[in-house]
C-alpha cells in the first residue's frame, strides 16, 4: 500500500492534521489550512456522509415495508447486533485507514474467548483473572501480526491469513486437548462471573426498552477512536502511514510503531468482543467466528474506508455496521421468503454502498 | 543513518520492555487474583470416575477407520468419535479417524484408508455421487464397510453391510408428532447452515405431520449473536410463533436467551443434545429433545465390524439399524445431564 497520490491520501504528504483534501490551487499567498469552511461544506465533505444517508435511507424503508421494525424492542435488537459487529468495524477501520488488514479477526475474538474461558476452568481461577489473561494473550496475538507485518514488509493480506489460519487451527486444537471436547465447560458456576457478565454481556433498561451493554463498548469505541484520529498526532500518524508509507517516513512519522499500534488496537477490540461472547453463552463454541472478518471490514468499507487506506471515519464504520445490522434484521422484520435472505441483503448492502458512492461524488463535485 | 539505527533500538527495547511488564503482569494476575472455590476443573475432577479402556477380547489387533463429512469443531462428531473409541478398546481395534466437510477431498480419505489396507471402513454418505466411486472401490478391495449417519437410501446399492443412523425425515416428523401433542399452532425451524440437505429434511419431516404452520429461518450458525438477533427479531415480528425448533444443540441455549429478551411465549424444542440442552430441559428453558444418539452411531459401527470380521454377523441381517429419533423431555433430564457432561451423549 504504498501508492502515493490519492484524494484523501495527500493529507499526508503536506502533514494537514485533518483527512480533508486539500484543494488542488489554493492561492500561493494563503496556507490551504487555515482557511476557513463553513459548518456545511465541513460536513459534506466527512467521509460518512454517504453512509449516514444510506443508514437513514434503509431505515426508512423498513420502517414502511416492516410494521414490527419500528417498535423500541426491536431497534433494540438491531442495535444489539450492529453493536456486536460495531465493536470490532470501529479499530478495523482504523486499520484499513493506516493502509493494512486484518483477515484474523472474526477467529480472533473466538480465540480470546477461549482463552478466558479455558484458563479460569481449568486453572479453577475467578473468572477476572481469566479475563485478564486473555486480555494478554489477544494483544500478543496483535503484537504478532504487527510485528511480523513490519519486519517482512510482506502484504498484511498474506501475513493476517497465516494468523487467521492458525488460529482456527488452534482455536479448535488446543480447545479439544485441553477441554476434551469442541465447546468449553460452562463456567457460569464460578466466582466473578456474575460481576463480568455485568461488565461484558448485561442489560441495561432504559426508559423501558432492554439495552444490551455491547452498544455502551461500542459508543464508547466510536468516541476513543473518534478523538485518537481527529485530534491527536497519532491520528496523523495514522492517515499518514496510509496515505502513502515513504512521504509519512520522511516526515518522521514512526511508521512502525503506527502500525504495530493499529493491529493491539484491533485486538483490543477482539477481546471485548470475546469476553461478550463468553459471558453472554457461558461456553464457547470453538468453531465460531470464521466469516466475521469479511463482514468487519465490509462494514467499515460500507462507512466510507477506502480499500487502499489513507481515508475513512471511525464514525462511518460504526454506521457501516448499522447498515449491516439493519438489513439483516430488517428482511426478518419484513418476512421476506427466508429462501431468499442472502440475495436480499447482498442487495440492500450493494443499494445502501451505491448510494454512498454517489453521494460522496456530489459532494465532492459541490466544492 | 545513525538515527535511524538509535530509533529502531530504542523501539526494540521498547518492545523488550512491554514483555518484561505483560510478563510480570501475568504472575502478579495469578498470584493476586486467586481461585474460585466453585466450579471449574476442580470440581470436575471431583465427579470424576476412571473408566477402564482394556481389551476384553483375543482377536488380533484389527484396524478401522471412520471417515466422515464432519466440519471442523463440531460437538456432534466429538460424540461419535468417543463412542467408536469405547469399542475400539474394548475389542481390542486400532481406530483411525478423519474427516473432511468437503465431499470430494473427503473421498481422498476414504482412498487413504484403502491405501492403508484397512480391516474395516466405517463412512459417512452426505453427499453420495461423490463418494460412489471410491466406497465401490473399497468393498472390491475385500473391506468391510459399514455407513453411518447420512446415506441410508445408497447405503447397500453401494455394497456396504449395513447402515447405522437416523433417518432426518423420521425425526422430523416425530418432532411434528410432539409439537402437535404439546398444542403448538405456529413454528420455526432454525436453520444454521444454509444448503445442509439434512436439515432440509428435518424441517420438511415437520411440516408433514405437524397440523400448524412451520416457518424456515436462516441463521449463519458460526456468529452466536447474530443467531440470537435474528431469533428475536422471528419472534418480535410473528407474536403468533409458539414454538421454536434448533437443529443443532449448541443454537438451543441461545434460541432460549431471544425467547426471552423478545418477551415471547414460544416453546424452545431441539434435534441433538449437550449438557446445557440437559440442564434446559431440566429448568424447563427446553421443552423437549430429539436424538439420534450420536455415541451410539460410532460404538455400533465399530462393534458390528469386530463382529463380522469375528463371527460374520449382521444386526439387522443387513436393514438399516436405527438410532433415533429418540424423544427426551424433562423426566429424563437427571439421567442426562451427568452423561453429557462426560461427554458420551
Amino acid at each position: 500500500m504504498t501508492a502515493p497520490a490519492r484524494p484523501g491520501g495527500q493529507g499526508a504528504q503536506d502533514g494537514s492534521p485533518l483527512p480533508e483534501d486539500p484543494r488542488p490551487a489554493a492561492p500561493a499567498a494563503v496556507d490551504e489550512r487555515l482557511v476557513h469552511r463553513p459548518l456545511a461544506v465541513r460536513l459534506l465533505r466527512r467521509p460518512e456522509l454517504g453512509a449516514v444517508v444510506g443508514a437513514l435511507a434503509l431505515f426508512v424503508f423498513f420502517a414502511l415495508v416492516a410494521d414490527s421494525f419500528l417498535r423500541p424492542s426491536s431497534l433494540s435488537t438491531v442495535l444489539y447486533f450492529s453493536s456486536t459487529l460495531g465493536i470490532m468495524a470501529v479499530p478495523v477501520a482504523l486499520l484499513m485507514i493506516g493502509g493494512e488488514f486484518d483477515l484474523s479477526t472474526g477467529v480472533m475474538v473466538t480465540s480470546s474467548a477461549l482463552a478466558s474461558s479455558m484458563f479460569s476452568y481449568q486453572m479453577t481461577a475467578n473468572t477476572w483473572v481469566g479475563v485478564g489473561v486473555s486480555l494478554l494473550v489477544t494483544l500478543a496475538i496483535g503484537l504478532f501480526n504487527g510485528i511480523m507485518l513490519t519486519r517482512t514488509r510482506l502484504p498484511s493480506f498474506i501475513i493476517t491469513l497465516g494468523t487467521f489460519l492458525m488460529l482456527t487451527g488452534l482455536n479448535l486444537g488446543l480447545t479439544k486437548l485441553i477441554s476434551g471436547t469442541v465447546t468449553t465447560k460452562s463456567i457460569s458456576d464460578m466466582e466473578g462471573f456474575d460481576s463480568a457478565k455485568a461488565v461484558f454481556a448485561s442489560t441495561l433498561t432504559l426508559g423501558g426498552v432492554d439495552l444490551q451493554i455491547t452498544i455502551v463498548w461500542w459508543l464508547l469505541l466510536v468516541a476513543a477512536a473518534t478523538w485518537i484520529l481527529l485530534r491527536t498526532s497519532v491520528g496523523n500518524w495514522i492517515f499518514a502511514v496510509g496515505g502513502g508509507v515513504d512521504a509519512a517516513r520522511a516526515v518522521g512519522v514512526p511508521v512502525a510503531r503506527t502500525k504495530i499500534g493499529l493491529y493491539l488496537g484491533v485486538a483490543f477490540a477482539a477481546w471485548i468482543s470475546g469476553q461478550h461472547l463468553l459471558f453472554n453463552y457461558d461456553t464457547v463454541q470453538s468453531g465460531e467466528g470464521v466469516g466475521n472478518e469479511l463482514i468487519y471490514i465490509a462494514a467499515a468499507v460500507i462507512g466510507g474506508c477506502l480499500l487502499t487506506g489513507g481515508y475513512g471515519s471511525a464514525v462511518g464504520a460504526a454506521v457501516g455496521a448499522l447498515i449491516f445490522g439493519m438489513a439483516n434484521k430488517g428482511i426478518i422484520y419484513a418476512q421476506w421468503d427466508p429462501d431468499w435472505f442472502k440475495f436480499f441483503l447482498g442487495a440492500m448492502l450493494l443499494l445502501a454502498t451505491l448510494l454512498n458512492a454517489w453521494i460522496r461524488k456530489r459532494a465532492e463535485a459541490t466544492r | 543513518m545513525a538515527s535511524v539505527q538509535r530509533s529502531r533500538r530504542r523501539f526494540r527495547r521498547s518492545i523488550r520492555t512491554t514483555g518484561a511488564a505483560v510478563a510480570a503482569t501475568v504472575v502478579a494476575l495469578t498470584a493476586l487474583a486467586g481461585c474460585s472455590s466453585t466450579g471449574g476443573k476442580r470440581a470436575e475432577e471431583a465427579r470424576e470416575q476412571a473408566a477402564s479402556g482394556k481389551a476384553n477380547v483375543t482377536t488380533p489387533r484389527w484396524k478401522v477407520a471412520m471417515v466422515t463429512h464432519s466440519g471442523d469443531g463440531d460437538t456432534y462428531w466429538d460424540i461419535v468419535q468417543s463412542g467408536a473409541k469405547q469399542a475400539a478398546d474394548k475389542d481390542n481395534i486400532e481406530f483411525l479417524y478423519s474427516h473432511d466437510k468437503e465431499a470430494g477431498r473427503q473421498a481422498q480419505l476414504v482412498q487413504t484408508a484403502i491405501d492403508k489396507k484397512v480391516d474395516g471402513l466405517i463412512v459417512t454418505l452426505a453427499k453420495p455421487d461423490a463418494m460412489k466411486r471410491v466406497v465401490k472401490k473399497a468393498v472390491k478391495a475385500g473391506i468391510p464397510v459399514i455407513t453411518i449417519n447420512s446415506g441410508q437410501e445408497v447405503s447397500q446399492d453401494f455394497g456396504a453391510l449395513t447402515h447405522i443412523g437416523q433417518d432426518e425425515v423420521l425425526a422430523g416428523e416425530a418432532v411434528g408428532r410432539e409439537l402437535n401433542e404439546r398444542g403448538r399452532k405456529k413454528a420455526v425451524c432454525l436453520i444454521h447452515e444454509q444448503g445442509n440437505v439434512g436439515h432440509e429434511q428435518r424441517c420438511d419431516g415437520i411440516e408433514k405431520t405437524f397440523d400448524g404452520k412451520v416457518k424456515n429461518l436462516y441463521v449463519d450458525g458460526t456468529n452466536m449473536p447474530g443467531v440470537q438477533s435474528s431469533v428475536e427479531a422471528k419472534l418480535q415480528s410473528d407474536k403468533k410463533v409458539d414454538a421454536v425448533v434448533t437443529l443443532g444443540a449448541p443454537f438451543a441455549a441461545t434460541a432460549a436467551k431471544a425467547k426471552e429478551n423478545a418477551g415471547s411465549e414460544a416453546e424452545i424444542d431441539t434435534f441433538d443434545l449437550n449438557d446445557k440442552v440437559a440442564a434446559g430441559l431440566q429448568d424447563g428453558t427446553i421443552g423437549f429433545a430429539v436424538d439420534q444418539q450420536p455415541y451410539m452411531q460410532g460404538y455400533e459401527a465399530v462393534d458390528l465390524l469386530w463382529l463380522y470380521r469375528y463371527n460374520a454377523d449382521m444386526l439387522g441381517g443387513g436393514k438399516p439399524v436405527l438410532t433415533g429419533p429418540q424423544i427426551l423431555t424433562k423426566k429424563d433430564a437427571g439421567k442426562l445431564a451427568e452423561l453429557t457432561k462426560r461427554g458420551t451423549r
